[in-house]
């Protein structure tokens, strides 16, 4: 295992890329449902609006 | 040849609704050519008799960089189809590529510079391939400031399209970069005259990681698509039936 994680002593260059890729690809995750999400409860609330006022 | 497929994914709601469906499709399979691809790349695939195990690094950094390339073709293809066919749903799926691209461009840049270091011996070299990587991110910086500088959505859909199709130039010149100069770079990672230019060990698992990285921007651009469509059709009657409240 430890000679696994060593990547044959390029280790501090291999898994800095796989987290920095992680990372990213998470954050983008987050970043777009997090966008919807917005999205949706800003028509909701408009949605509301407009039946309350019917 | 037969268009009304083109022209109802025209339709916001239609688009609204078939977006959705997709998403959890191709998130599902991105998670599995992941974990496949990189239990390949990262156990099964052999040390290169060169690089070692250093060169485990293009599992990501070769994915990351094909997609900033690709992203950007789709944003500059739906900005161009937004412009000639005034189709509102073509400038949202343009707006919602540039950041997912962006970053693709900086995890591009990061892990070549990673993998630069004990290679090259240099964590940044004015190389033109990774100089015209650099203008591309620029590209996806300018597209989105401009886009955020303009308040009315209509010119700023017009202006960043133009500045998205002229900078579709910059993608011949990274590619074929390694090819027209001296470059540190080293040649195409997937073909080499026409040939693979790696063993399937270690090509499969690449594939793999490739066709993860497309779904999840195929996935990650949909999400993204969908909330920008809300935003730009907030007043039409369809949202209220769309998200579940009733007019």
């Amino acid at each position: 295992m430890m000679h696994w994680l060593n990547m044959g002593g390029y280790w501090p260059f291999v898994w800095p890329s796989y987290l920095i890729t992680l990372f990213a690809l998470a954050l983008n995750i987050y970043l777009a449902r997090r966008s919807l999400a917005a999205a949706k409860s800003e028509a909701r609330r408009r949605a509301q609006t407009q039946r309350s006022e019917t | 040849m037969n268009w009304i497929w083109f022209h109802r994914l025209g339709s916001p709601p239609h688009f609204f609704r078939i977006a959705g469906k997709m998403v959890p499709w191709f998130a599902w399979l991105a998670g599995i050519a992941a974990v496949t691809g990189l239990v390949g790349g990262l156990g099964l695939a052999p040390p290169d008799y060169q690089q070692g195990e250093g060169y485990r690094i293009i599992f990501v950094h070769v994915p990351a960089a094909v997609l900033s390339t690709l992203a950007y073709a789709v944003m500059a293809s739906a900005a161009g189809v937004g412009l000639i066919w005034r189709m509102n749903v073509a400038h949202a799926v343009a707006a919602s590529c540039a950041a997912v691209g962006a970053w693709f461009t900086l995890v591009a840049l990061a892990t070549g510079s990673l993998w630069g270091r004990p290679m090259w011996g240099t964590y940044w070299e004015w190389d033109p391939r990774l100089t015209s990587e650099l203008v591309l991110l620029f590209l996806y910086l300018g597209y989105m400031g401009l886009r955020g500088a303009i308040d009315d959505t209509a010119r700023a859909d017009r202006a960043s399209a133009v500045l998205a199709l002229v900078g579709v130039i910059n993608l011949p010149i990274i590619h074929y970069s390694v090819d027209w100069w001296n470059s540190l770079h080293q040649g195409h990672t997937l073909l080499k005259f026409g040939k693979a230019s790696m063993p399937p060990s270690m090509l499969v698992p690449l594939l793999l990681m490739m066709l993860a990285f497309t779904l999840y921007f195929a996935a990650i651009l949909l999400v993204r698509a969908r909330g920008e469509v809300l935003r730009r059709e907030r007043n039409a009657r369809w949202i209220s039936e769309a998200i579940g409240e009733r007019p």
